[in-house]
Parts: C-alpha cells; structure tokens; sequence
C-alpha cells in the first residue's frame, strides 16, 4: 500500500516536471543573455560568467587549460562562448548552463579566433602549426584546415583574423609579411586570395566595423597595412608610413592589440609599436591627424561604443594606469590607476560603464565611464580578458 | 697536499660562490619568476610552451649556450620581437633566470618561497 502511493507520488512527480519542461525550465526563471559576459581566469583555467546588469559573478567554468592570452567570440544567440586557449583548444561554453558542451584540441598553440556572420562556422588562428582552422560552430566538427604555407615546409604563425561578411575570413601572417583571404562559402572547400610584401611583420590586425577595411599592424617597421575591401580589385596601401621618423624605437615588452574599436567616428586610434604615442588617422582620407602622448606603450586602445572616449592601457612596466583621452579634442582628460597590471578592458555595450581587468590584484573594476566613479568590484583569481556577448552582434569581434 | 685541497675547493667553490653573491633574495626571486611567467609569458606562454616568442622550456633551453641565452634576455634579439630587458634586469638577474630556464623555470606561488 505504501510502496503503490510512493509509486503514484512519482508518477504526478514525474508528469509535473514534464508538464514543467514542456512550459519551460521550471527550476530556473528564464532569462536572456544580452548582459552577460565572460572574463578569463588566465591562472587556473577558468571561465568566470559575469552579469553586467547587476555587476555580479553568475557562475565559474573550470577545466579550460591554459589560457594565457585567451579570447572569446560569441554565437549569435548569445548563449554559447567560444574560447580560444593558448594550449590549442577550442571550447564551446553554455553561459546559461554554465557547462562545458564540446571541446577539442584543434593544434599546438593557438592565439584566437573569429565566428562568421551567419554564425555557423569558427576559425582558429594559430601558431602551431600556423594556419587557421574552420570548425562546424554546433559541433565543433573540423571542416576545413588552411595551413598558412609561404615556402616549402614553412608555415607561418598567424595573427590578426577577423570575420569579413559572406563566410571568408581574413588573417596576417606574421613571418610571411602577407595578409590571406579565405573564402568558406563551401567551407569543405576553401579558396584563398593571398597579398604578398604587405610589410614587415604583421603582429595583429582589424576590421572596420563597416567591414570595409582590413588594416594590419607592422611590428618589423612603422606603418600599417591596409586593404580596401569594397573596392573591384583589392589592393594593400600603406597608412600612417614612417611615424617614427626615424627615430630608435623603445623596447617593446608587449605587443599590442587592434581590433574594430579603434574606429570612432571617423577618426581611427591606434597604438604606435615602441612609443610612448595613441596615432589618430582619418578613415576617409587615411591621413594623420593627430599623435596623442600617452603614460605609456599602449597595448589597447578601445573607443567607447559611441565614440566620445578612448581608454587606453599599457604594457609592463606602465600596466597599473589607464588613461581616458576626449575624441572631441584628442586630449588625454583622466589617468586612472585601478588596479595593478591592466591587462584588459571591455564597455558595456552602451559603453555606460567600462570593465577592467587587474591581474595582480585579483579584481575586476566596474567604472562610470562618465563620472569615472567605481561602480563595483569583483573578486576573480588573475583576471585577463572581458568578453560581453554584445560583441556577438558586431563584424570583426 | 693541504694547498692542493685549497686550489681545488677554490675551483670547486669558485662558481656557487660566484652565484651566491650575485644571487636575488628571496623577495626578488618570487618577483623574477613572478617576472618570467607573467610579463614574459605574454609572448612565451604563461607555461613557457611558446606564443609568438619560441618555447621556454627546459627541453627547449637545454642546448642553448648559457652566456647566449643570457644576452638574449639582456640585450635583446634585433630583428624580432624579443626586446631588451636591461631597464628591469641586472645582467646577474638575466643570468639567474637562464640557469633557471635551462633547469625548468620555477612555478609561482603566491604566498612563501618559490620552490
């Protein structure tokens, strides 16, 4: 008798939590992931979840391995992370779960990668064996492996990759001084357009957020590469030739990072290699315009989303400040120490509030990019990069 | 027989002496290994497995002649990324951190002496 009503407990058990999964999670309120974001561990291999609307940690994902030097791309949804480690492995992370769904080891040691517009593929850019690799963005299943070859058993490390619209890619390759185009249209069967002697040393590389212009750094000489991408015939043009002038450079203890947030409005700011300098060029004319001194060698610098600021941070030994410049007057008008070593930053995505990263203090700084207040700060063990999902919806991120 | 004892432990002794008066305390050392994995990490690898700097480790450092890897560290190496250290190194400390590499680099611990 007991065990008969034990048994038909269960089974209204069991048909309520069905009736709930039919009507939706019935243990976890439903909830979207517009504000939701992820800040690497670099330390200990871990994802650590962020909610940037109550400026809280959600949750931890551990067992990612190493991820020096890691990033994130989002799916367009905004429910799956893309992380990229420095060992080689591509992991798919569920925000919401807060789970690990797949995960391979797609090469030796890899730098970051990049998902295609429609959302359904990714590629990996890596150093060994350098190349990129296009992965199936639901199964992680391997469709399409570009080693970057430019001589007989040589393979060149790669930097720089970026989405471009129609499922191609574009990439630098650093000991190649080229700039490849990939086009994965029939991903099973990639066609590669190639731009040899485009400088010496590529190190990293944007887009446009238009998806116009392909710009790559040069690490081995002053300048940047620059590719118009509308144009009938693309060509690689020289902007920003010489701005050293001939003077010895400083030593470089980080290379720095460029990606589309370096176009505000129609001005671009990028970080000058071996100078104490943010470079300011005009994206219609691609003259300079202005070189503004900064407290250091930048290694990001990152406009706000509409375009009023420029936060900049430094590589070691000037890593415990940021600087804010004004775009209206390109004028450093604030230097802040947060934290010590500095290692990344990423806005809201109104850019009502900045996050930055302190990695020798173990904190996550939440800052007022208007007030320049501390809204909040979060404990998490050796901070590294902040990736919010809004730059699922973005080219180039 | 007793001066031959003196020349030889003065041989012996000679290098470890050598090593001990140039040697960083224990506060610099953890800042130096904190240094290498960090800092240098950024191009090498927090595990010194290599980035777009080569790999760091012991396997890879093994061969490398001492004084060369030591003037790597110092000087730099023109032509690539690998920049001079001198504004935040003595050359003992560089010579440190070589004999390091060579026999694997310490890991960093957080609290106490690095191990």
């Amino acid at each position: 008798m007991k065990r008969r009503e034990w048994l038909a407990t269960a089974a209204s058990l069991s048909s309520l939590a069905a009736l709930g999964g039919l009507a939706g999670c019935a243990s976890a309120p439903l909830r979207g992931t517009g504000d939701l974001g992820a800040v690497i561990g670099r330390a200990n291999g871990t994802l650590y979840i962020v909610d940037t609307s109550t400026r809280a940690l959600l949750g931890a994902v551990e067992g990612l391995g190493d991820l020096s030097h890691a990033s994130v791309v989002y799916s367009r949804d905004g429910l799956f992370a893309y992380v990229f480690g420095r060992d080689g492995a591509l992991t798919r992370v569920n925000l919401l779960e807060q789970r690990i769904t797949h995960r391979v080891m797609q090469a030796g040691n890899s730098i970051g990668g990049a998902i295609s517009a429609d959302g359904t593929l990714v590629a990996a850019q890596n150093y060994t064996p350098g190349g990129i690799k296009v992965f199936d963005a639901r199964t992680l299943e391997l469709l399409a492996d570009v080693p970057a070859a430019y001589a007989p058993g040589k393979l060149s490390r790669v930097v720089g990759l970026v989405d471009l619209p129609g499922r191609r890619f574009a990439y630098s390759l650093f000991d190649a001084d080229a700039i490849w185009v990939t086009d994965c249209s029939d991903p099973r069967h990639p066609v590669t357009q190639k731009f040899e002697g485009i400088g010496r040393q590529p190190y990293d590389a944007l887009v446009t957020p238009n998806g116009r212009h392909y710009i790559a750094g040069l690490f081995g000489e002053d300048g940047l590469a620059m590719i118009d991408l509308w144009a009938d015939q693309p060509t690689v043009r020289r902007i920003l030739g010489g701005y050293g002038k001939g003077q010895q450079p400083l030593p470089v203890y980080k290379m720095p990072h460029l990606r589309g947030w370096a176009v505000a409005g129609r001005h671009a700011y990028l970080p000058a290699i071996g100078r104490h300098e943010v470079l300011v060029v005009d994206t219609e004319s691609w003259a300079e315009v202005a070189r503004i001194p900064v407290a250091g060698q930048p290694v990001f610098v990152m406009a706000r989303p509409d375009g009023g600021q420029v936060w900049v941070n430094f590589s070691v030994p000037d890593y415990h400040r940021v600087q804010v410049i004004d775009t209206r007057n390109q004028a450093v008008i604030r230097t802040l120490e947060p934290g010590k070593a500095v290692l990344h930053m990423e806005f809201t995505p109104r850019g009502e509030a900045v996050w930055i990263s302190s990695r020798d203090d173990n904190r996550v700084s939440v800052i007022d990019t208007r007030s320049m207040a501390t809204l909040a700060r979060l404990d998490v063990p050796a901070p590294s990069g902040i990736f919010f999902t809004s730059r699922a919806a973005r080219m180039g991120f | 027989m007793l001066r031959f004892s003196a020349v030889l432990s003065a041989l012996l002794l000679g290098p470890v002496l050598a090593l001990a008066q140039s040697a960083p305390d224990a506060l610099r050392s953890r800042e130096l290994v904190r240094m290498v994995r960090q800092d240098c990490g950024s191009c090498h690898g927090m595990r010194l497995t290599g980035g777009l700097g080569p790999a760091l480790t012991r396997e890879a450092m093994a061969d490398f002649p001492l004084d060369s890897l030591v003037a790597v560290i110092f000087h730099g190496r023109p032509g690539t990324p690998m920049p001079p250290w001198k504004a935040m190194l003595s050359e003992d400390e560089a010579r440190w951190i070589a004999l390091r590499l060579q026999q694997g680099f310490p890991q960093e611990f957080p609290s106490g002496d690095p191990k």
